[in-house]
């Protein structure tokens, strides 16, 4: 499901890792292909280990969890690693005016409160560049919602910019993105595992006590 | 360690044949299934409580009063209890009288409910779950507690020299179990209290229910109510039986399949290994109850869920008999090794009042020896 790229061994020896969440679903990808661009650009400028997460290879266990509350262990390795990531980078085709109603899933099912904090960098593909304002009316304010800090630089792709002509301009924007989200990245404090977090309880005298001031 | 079933008591169509029992039908076949439960050698029954279609147990302490009449040795318990949209005061007033009328074989487990309509119906609101839950069990704890209450609070109208009759049968309370599946503040307050915890364990993976166990066992040692493993827990299960293996699995499928809480998600096979699910042989399901020891600890009180997704009767009844006679006794025997001494047992009314007893006469046997000392320093 993950493939991790650049140096091994990341955590062990104190490097920052971002999580790369792509919604592609054809093979080859144009979506896959530019989060691999970004993956690529904003690891060199972080110093940062990339890992790339396919929703495609989840989508089932995805929408299991919607039925039955709880992940799967592979769609569980998954969040475990996008809400432990230092930073996060999330592309998405464009459909039906939007992001994918795949991607929309992924972040449904993860808990409202596992990205307060994390830096983002968006980006989308489509046909035609009529769509990209979906990067600022759609996938800005998901990650507002779920109190992620988004790089001012978001990507979009058009298939024109895959032709030659259009691909310095769109080489530009992938760096300036990634400068963007590098910064943010390597200007925040390293992050722990969530799985070693322990359960976060108020102690219950608290809890009684609460009652009674407001009562 | 006690063994028992609980029922959530849902009216749902049997998927293979398209029939629906009717409201009554389900009731009675309830009933059928508690009294079966004692003839099979089981401890426990306890019933869910609901107040919507498609689920009839609306008035659990009418029901288990009946089972009580028809029944010698079972536990009547709850799963769960509303202790947000019910008066804490008709709480303690329903279950004491049950507890009297039963002879002290009742328990009852604590509940949030997390169906959103139910709690306007009852004048409450679901945003105010945990605080509910917090202030009224902090009520119904003291009125089986002290004879005389006083009390005010945000969520009912005061008390003033109030006393809930009939008392606790012997001056005991009920054993109460505090069920979660998913809050860390339930652990907290059943760790507070020294109550019991009960982690309906049965829909999601066992790595979340380890975290949550844990912080209740710490927090119980914390609060001074003894060691993390002396905590009391209790877990749940799901099983389906036949004596072959691909029997249970092709029976119980379409069930599986059209279930009313995870149905049209993952397959059986899927299901089965992520949760506590288990359907194949009874050897089967010996081996994977025994795996919750290593996952959980020793603990205090196993419960079953047999009778949901429109299974009949019939079935259910020998799904019993298969766990009565052929699971429970070894899991009994198996259990109890290595079982350390200072684990405790499962709770009963009896093993209540000889604590009560003791700890009396202990207080006291230390009231006259301090004052003994000071006749001494006097003299």
């Amino acid at each position: 499901m993950t493939t991790f790229d650049a140096n091994t061994g990341g955590r062990a020896t104190g490097r920052k890792r971002i999580a790369v969440v792509t919604a592609g679903l054809s093979k080859p990808s144009s979506t896959r292909l530019l989060a691999d661009r970004l993956a690529a650009a904003t690891g060199r400028l972080a110093e940062a280990d990339t890992q790339v997460i396919e929703l495609r290879e989840l989508a089932a266990e995805i929408a299991q969890n919607m039925v039955t509350g709880f992940p799967g262990p592979r769609l569980r390795e998954a969040i475990d690693a996008v809400t432990s990531a230092d930073g996060l980078i999330a592309v998405t085709p464009v459909f039906t005016g939007s992001y994918s109603g795949l991607f929309k899933s992924f972040f449904d099912v993860i808990d409202k409160d596992a990205l307060a904090g994390t830096p983002v960098l968006i980006g989308a593909t489509g046909g035609t560049a009529r769509h990209s304002l979906v990067l600022e009316h759609a996938m800005r304010p998901l990650f507002a919602y779920l109190r992620a800090v988004v790089v001012p630089t978001a990507v979009y792709a058009a298939s024109e910019d895959w032709a030659s002509g259009g691909e310095t301009a769109l080489a530009a924007r992938v760096e300036r993105a990634a400068a963007e989200l590098a910064a943010l990245v390597a200007a925040r404090p390293g992050r722990q595992g969530s799985e070693a977090a322990p359960e976060a309880v108020v102690p219950f005298e608290e809890q009684l006590a609460a009652l009674a001031a407001e009562g | 360690m006690q063994f028992g079933i609980f029922t959530v008591g849902d009216v749902t169509t049997d998927p293979t044949t398209g029939r629906t029992p009717s409201e009554h039908e389900r009731i009675k076949a309830m009933v059928a299934i508690a009294q079966k439960a004692e003839e099979v050698g089981l401890d426990v029954f306890a019933t869910g409580e609901h107040h919507n279609p498609p689920f009839v147990p609306s008035s659990p302490t009418t029901m288990l009063g009946y089972i009580a009449a028809r029944t010698d040795r079972l536990i009547l318990s709850t799963s769960t209890t509303l202790i947000t949209t019910n008066d804490p005061v008709k709480i303690a007033e329903d279950f004491a009288m049950l507890q009297h009328l039963a002879g002290g074989r009742v328990d009852l487990m604590m509940g949030r409910g997390n169906t959103g309509p139910v709690y306007p119906w009852f004048g409450k609101d679901i945003r105010q779950g945990i605080p509910l839950a917090v202030e009224n069990y902090a009520l119904l704890h003291k009125l089986w507690r002290e004879d005389v209450v006083d009390w005010a609070g945000r969520f009912r109208t005061p008390l003033q020299s109030f006393t809930s009759t009939p008392r606790p049968l012997d001056g005991v309370p009920p054993f109460v179990w505090h069920g979660s599946i998913r809050s860390p503040e339930i652990a907290e307050q059943a760790a507070y209290y020294g109550d019991g915890f009960f982690a309906n364990n049965i829909f999601w993976p066992k790595e979340h229910f380890k975290r949550l166990i844990g912080l209740y066992r710490d927090r119980f040692a914390h609060y001074g109510h003894g060691t993390p493993e002396q905590a009391i827990v209790g877990l749940g299960g799901q099983v389906f039986m036949r004596r072959n293996s691909q029997d249970a699995v092709r029976e119980f499928r379409p069930y599986f399949d059209n279930a009313p809480v995870y149905g049209h998600g993952p397959s059986l096979e899927e299901f089965t290994d992520q949760t506590p699910l288990t359907v194949g042989s009874p050897q089967e399901v010996i081996e994977k109850t025994l795996t919750f020891r290593e996952s959980f600890g020793d603990y205090q009180r196993q419960l079953f869920l047999m009778d949901h997704a429109g299974l009949p009767l019939k079935t259910v009844l020998e799904q019993l008999d298969l766990l009565g006679e052929e699971v429970v006794p070894v899991l009994r025997e198996e259990f109890a090794k290595g079982r350390p001494a200072q684990v405790p047992d499962g709770p009963t009314h009896e093993a209540l009042v000889t604590r009560r007893d003791r700890e009396e006469a202990e207080a006291q046997a230390a009231a006259t020896a301090s004052s003994d000392e000071a006749e001494e320093v006097r003299a």
